[in-house]
């Protein structure tokens, strides 16, 4: 398992750096959609080993993105210009940003991690949920981070290479990590709180390990977005932003990465494919106004998936027999 | 399972809908993204309708160097992150010549980038942050930013004699604290006293603490530089608490639900705006006329500035004779005195217009004209 995985990931790292070749000859804006894809394929991997792995219910992914699209924002503004403008050293400031971004949004989930150990379901969805207000908070009001402005002037970094290399990255430790000996301490997490402590495993270290890792990458999407948008906003990391990425892990299966990762890719294209309906010429004018409004199409169709599938696109099946 | 898959595959076959906005040769198209939906669809709706009245005025006079203009409009939903991707759209998809929009900076900042590195001109109808045309030679703006907003309105309160006055100012927005600062700046360097400064939030219910402070430091008149829906409260609650001078405000106050709550309230305070719907000259009249005919409804600042954006988009393309993006920016740059409906507009070299403010006083269930203040 391990060893397919491992050539799962040099095969994916490698696509994506052949694939990042021919970037320029993409479209732009489908180049957009397809980092977007990335990106979200990132959070919701993330969040599915917090979220599904290990049955906690966090509503603040999009928190922890934040800590990392500014963390990492600010060192490049701050920074940036300490290792030049080589190729080299702009691309060693992005990987440093990067990380920083992930290590702070670590803190940011080891912070919310302890307090919440002593919370669970709904009470722990709430305080995960305040988390995100607070982080949001916090930078609404911080002169050095723009503050309600909104920062920007960082540069376009983020590329296909970068984007799908991590994404990959993160489907292989989150795989890994929950496929092996000691990972099963997540499942046995979530399918059995009490029975798993009677077992002898400390359920307290696994919830925070779940948060700390998961946020790790949600902070390194979060430097992706912010270097490729270029420019970030407190609004773009609120509640509904948490609630997006949780919306793909329940509509993937709450612990199936396969599901979650189809999920990010659907939902990420589904609004864009509806906006070019709004526009055909065939549509008869009586309907034009529901496909403009594109968003009651894509819920109608969140509301089909999930009446037909309950468990998810991939959910369900696969665990169970895994638990029996 | 079998029902599912098929709309999987629907849902990922709907990236390969054709895309029917290419122009045909004999029309120019032109790109305009707006909050159509979400939080600040009031504003994007407005800016959208004076946009496509404007666009669809210069087709009937027969278009621009003999092409008409094509208007590709994008939804951005209010949400950060979906400007750069329409714009990114607008710009491969759609070819477009030039970009209009955003009515909110913070959309406005997001495809500014992008505009720019395409060498695609931009031009904001009414993001009044004064970073947005910051951002490189192809962004533009056509209306007044927050410094200038808020020494005209500390130019009135002087005019009118006041020597104390309070503030009251939202701390969420960074427009609200703009406006202050300014206002602030001008009103005591020109001998007059802030004698009391208060703040609030965004989505606040409650301004009575506020309030009561303001009141017992007498002020002649508050400078409430806020939007509309939690000014029309604070003018309500103020006039509960016996505090009956003037509230003197900026273009945020603009909004449908201002006078619906505020009631008479707000009767005799004064603001600072981009337009005046009763301003008596004959082009806003026709302008009011045709826009009340289109969409039923009397046009705010901000359709007036999105009609703005295109005719001087439109003329810019003209004196141009090109759609070449060099020679356009060129032309745009070089725009001066373009007589609009909101004022005599000429660009300066930072890439933001030069024009007058109009002051409204509420009254009679209504914003009135007060006068014009030039730069």
């Amino acid at each position: 398992m391990i060893e397919r995985t491992k050539i799962l990931l040099l095969v994916a790292v490698l696509a994506s750096a052949a694939i990042s070749l021919f970037a320029g000859q993409i479209n732009p804006y489908y180049y957009d959609i397809l980092i977007s894809i990335g990106i979200n394929i990132i959070l919701a991997t993330s969040l599915n080993l917090v979220n599904g792995y290990t049955g906690q219910f966090s509503l603040g992914h999009a928190g922890f993105m934040a800590a990392g699209a500014y963390g990492s924002a600010w060192l490049s503004l701050a920074f940036g210009y300490v290792l030049g403008t080589s190729a080299a050293g702009t691309t060693t400031m992005f990987v440093l940003a990067l990380t920083t971004g992930g290590l702070i949004a670590a803190l940011a989930g080891l912070a919310v991690g302890i307090p919440s150990l002593r919370l669970r379901g709904d009470y722990l969805a709430i305080v995960t949920l305040g988390f995100n207000e607070i982080i949001k908070g916090v930078i609404q009001n911080a002169e050095p981070l723009g503050a309600q402005r909104g920062l920007g002037g960082m540069g376009q970094h983020t590329n296909f290479f970068w984007t799908f290399a991590l994404a990959a990255l993160t489907v292989y430790v989150v795989l890994n990590l929950v496929h092996s000996t000691y990972g099963s301490g997540f499942l046995a997490v979530r399918d059995d709180e009490i029975a798993a402590e009677a077992m002898g495993i400390n359920t307290t270290k696994y919830k925070v390990l779940a948060f700390v890792i998961g946020a790790f990458f949600a902070g390194v999407a979060g430097g992706l977005y912010a270097h490729f948008k270029q420019f970030i906003h407190p609004e773009g990391f609120n509640f509904l932003r948490s609630v997006d990425i949780v919306v793909m892990v329940i509509l993937g299966g709450m612990g199936s990465t396969a599901g979650v990762i189809l999920a990010a890719i659907l939902l990420t294209i589904l609004p864009e494919g509806l906006r070019a309906l709004a526009h055909q010429p065939w549509l008869p004018d009586s309907l034009r106004p529901i496909a403009e409004n594109r968003m009651i199409l894509y819920s109608l169709l969140l509301i089909i998936l999930m009446i037909t599938r309950p468990q998810g696109l991939f959910g369900g099946p696969g665990l169970k027999r895994r638990k029996a | 399972m079998a029902m599912l898959r098929s709309l999987l595959v629907a849902g990922a076959l709907t990236l390969l809908i054709p895309n029917p906005n290419a122009a045909a040769a004999e029309e120019i198209p032109i790109g305009e993204y707006a909050s159509l939906t979400g939080g600040s669809a009031s504003f994007g709706q407005s800016s959208h309708k004076g946009t496509e009245l404007a666009v669809e005025e210069i087709n009937a006079a027969g278009g621009v160097l003999g092409k008409k203009l094509k208007l590709i409009t994008e939804d951005d939903q209010s949400q950060a992150g979906q400007p750069a991707t329409i714009v990114r759209k607008l710009i491969s998809q759609d070819k477009v010549v030039a970009v209009l929009g955003e009515v909110a900076s913070s959309k406005s900042l997001e495809a500014a980038p992008i505009c720019q590195q395409n060498k695609i001109p931009m031009i904001t109808p009414a993001s009044t942050n004064p970073k947005v045309t910051e951002v490189g030679d192809y962004i533009f703006r056509i209306c007044f930013i927050d410094p200038f907003q808020g020494t005209v309105m500390a130019k009135f309160a002087r005019s009118k004699g006041w020597k104390k006055i309070a503030v009251l100012t939202d701390v969420k927005q960074d427009y609200s604290v703009g406006l202050a600062e300014f206002f602030v700046k001008d009103f005591t360097a020109n001998g007059g006293e802030i004698v009391r400064d208060q703040k609030y939030s965004t989505g606040d219910k409650d301004f009575k603490p506020q309030l009561t402070s303001i009141k017992a430091a007498r002020p002649d008149a508050i400078f409430i530089p806020g939007y509309y829906a939690e000014v029309a409260l604070i003018a309500k609650q103020a006039r509960l608490l016996g505090l009956k001078v003037p509230l003197l405000g900026g273009d945020g106050w603009v909004g449908d639900s201002l006078l619906k709550v505020a009631g008479h309230s707000l009767d005799g305070s004064f603001f600072s705006c981009h337009f005046s719907a009763d301003e008596q000259s004959p082009d806003t009249r026709n302008f009011v006329a045709k826009f009340k005919a289109k969409h039923g409804e009397i046009p705010d600042d901000m359709a007036a500035l999105g009609y703005d954006s295109a005719m001087i988009l439109a003329d810019a393309i003209r004196r141009a004779g090109t759609t070449d993006s060099a020679k356009l920016r060129d032309a745009i740059a070089a725009t001066t005195h373009h007589d609009g409906i909101t004022g005599n507009i000429t660009l300066d070299s930072a890439r933001n217009a030069s024009k007058p403010a109009v002051i409204l006083t509420v009254g009679n269930g209504g914003f009135q004209f007060v006068e014009t203040v030039a730069p």
